[in-house]
């Protein structure tokens, strides 16, 4: 699989470590109420489609930067890659 | 039909015209007592077990492609019970005594050959974290023996004991352990299972669970509508899809794990080899081939076939530690889709749904355990109880911080 790095530019997969489903971006607020429920819910659950997957790579390899790329777990074809910083902001993860 | 000597020689001299089918192929009936969703290994052997050892009747097993199809065609047919939790080891053990005796109860030639399993250490470290497994399955009435340098010399002389970086300083060995004809074994069941009266459906896929009030009433399929009693999931790497139907997320992550087998050569391997300083394990098949593999490819697939950079990285274990396999042609590479659990370990309980329940979550290791998870799944079913050797296998561990991690590495599946 060839990941089109936003920064690099076509990258060899294998430059990457995988994590998961890039919901595990929300991480939940440990002082909240209800915290160890969310807890679960976010470390062990997993939507786990057949289709369309957000996940996140990190770009071990490179530059060290972590990537949401949506990829068809089907056909493995990728369709977006973005620098996950970016969608933290987008998504009011980061400041 | 019962199979025997006797019946070879009779149907040799009778132009072998008496054969009959091994199954029937039947429509579904409107209603079942029991309907298994998944006709893999697992699958078959709870319908199985559930008509011979619990008595029960009116099961169906609906199969969306054909019998055989999925995980329990595409495995290395590995089985042992090399385990150190006490949440797998009596599990594991039970399936092996299962395996022992299985072709005379199921009077079907599986090719089960106990050829021995060794599982290879290359620093004084991994000799410990063996030598303490090695006791814990010695605990739980498992065999396991530590070999030296030399033992392991006289069975496989031309392996790289002396590789600069990965020498060979020993190894764990299961001579209980060894290999199955993975095809006979669902074969084997469907066969035993339909004798009893088990109709096994097949190019039938659940496309819904119906449920009513907090139960499940029976399945939807391209088949139309099956009213059941009881419905029990397993899927193998569709687990997570199938649940979904009832709206359930399962701590479930679908992958890729490829494996591959080469041209045929005399016998060379005589036993399971396994390198610890990499991921390659390596049996030779009866028809000669080099049966290996190695690591998942690492990323959610539902693909049933991997990438090269994996096939790369096997074919460099294999080297290091078997250097005359760089001489080998391989024949075929094919995948199969995993149902890799958040902690490595799987799932075989009830559900929230009364009446559903679930067999999965058995990542790269499930063919081993098809005999026990299908009786255990069946005692499930036919009880509402956990048989003993699995209530450690809840689908609540997770949130009560019981997870069973064999690898201890923290729920991230493709480090499993
Ligand atoms: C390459 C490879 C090597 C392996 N090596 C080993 C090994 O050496 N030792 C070992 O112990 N394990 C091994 N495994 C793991 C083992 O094969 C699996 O854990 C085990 O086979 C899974 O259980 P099963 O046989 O019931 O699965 P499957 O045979 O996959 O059965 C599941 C069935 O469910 C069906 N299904 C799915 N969705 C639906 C639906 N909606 N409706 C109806 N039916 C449906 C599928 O078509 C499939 O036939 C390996 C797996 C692979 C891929």
């Amino acid at each position: 699989m060839i990941i089109n790095h936003p920064l690099l530019g076509p990258c060899d997969a294998q430059e990457f470590t995988y994590l998961g489903d890039a919901s595990l971006l929300h991480r939940p607020d440990g002082m909240a109420e209800g915290a160890e429920a969310a807890f679960v819910d976010y470390a062990y659950p997993r939507e786990n489609p057949a289709g369309l997957h957000r996940e996140l790579w990190f770009h071990e390899q490179g530059d060290r930067s972590w990537l949401v790329v949506t990829r068809d777990t089907v056909t493995h074809e990728i369709t977006q890659v973005e620098l996950a910083s970016d969608v933290a902001r987008r998504e009011g993860r980061s400041r | 039909m019962r199979y025997s000597g006797f019946r070879i020689l009779q149907q040799a001299l009778t132009g072998q015209k008496g054969w009959t089918p091994a199954w029937r192929n039947p429509d579904p009936q409107p209603h079942y007592d029991y309907i298994i969703v998944g006709g893999g290994g697992h699958g078959l052997a709870t319908a199985y077990y559930l008509a011979k050892q619990f008595r029960q009747s009116r099961i169906a097993v609906l199969e969306k492609g054909w019998i055989g199809g999925g995980n329990v065609g595409r495995n290395t047919t590995i089985i042992r019970s090399n385990y150190l939790l006490d949440g797998n080891e009596p599990f594991y053990e039970f399936s092996l005594k299962l395996w022992e005796g299985l072709e005379q109860d199921f009077n079907y030639n599986a090719m089960v050959s106990q050829r021995g399993i060794l599982n290879l250490f290359h620093s004084d470290a991994q000799r410990d974290a063996y030598i303490r497994r090695g006791n814990a399955m010695r605990l739980h009435g498992a065999d396991a023996e530590l070999l030296d340098r030399d033992q392991i010399r006289r069975d496989y002389p031309f392996l790289d004991f002396d590789n600069a970086r990965f020498p060979i300083k020993g190894g764990l060995a299961q001579r209980r352990g060894g290999t199955v004809r993975h095809d006979a074994v669902a074969w084997g069941y469907a066969r035993g299972a339909d004798q009893r009266g088990v109709d096994i459906i097949q190019n039938c896929a659940v496309t819904g669970l119906r449920i009513e009030d907090g139960r499940c009433t029976g399945v939807d399929t391209t088949r139309g509508f099956i009213g059941a009693g009881k419905v029990g999931v397993a899927v193998a790497g569709n687990s997570s899809r199938v649940m979904a139907m009832a709206g359930m997320r399962l701590p479930i992550e679908s992958h890729v794990l490829q494996a591959f087998v080469s041209e045929g050569l005399k016998p060379v391997l005589p036993g399971v080899i396994t390198f610890g300083a990499g991921h390659f394990y390596c049996s030779q098949s009866d028809k000669g081939g080099l049966v290996f593999g190695g690591d998942i490819d690492g990323y959610n697939s539902y693909a049933q076939r991997g990438n090269l950079p994996v096939i790369e990285d096997v074919a460099e274990g294999g080297m290091a530690l078997f250097p005359g396999l760089g001489r080998v042609r391989l024949l075929r590479a094919w995948g199969g889709v995993m149902d890799m659990s958040m902690d490595g370990s799987p799932i075989i309980d009830r559900t929230p749904v009364d009446g559903l329940y679930l067999n999965g979550g058995w990542c790269y290791g499930g063919f081993k355990a098809t005999p026990a998870s299908g009786w255990c799944f069946a005692h499930l079913l036919a009880t509402d109880q956990p048989h003993p050797t699995v209530t450690a296998y809840r689908l609540d561990r997770f949130a009560r911080g019981l997870m069973i991690d064999e690898k201890g590495v923290g729920a991230q599946p493709n480090l499993h």
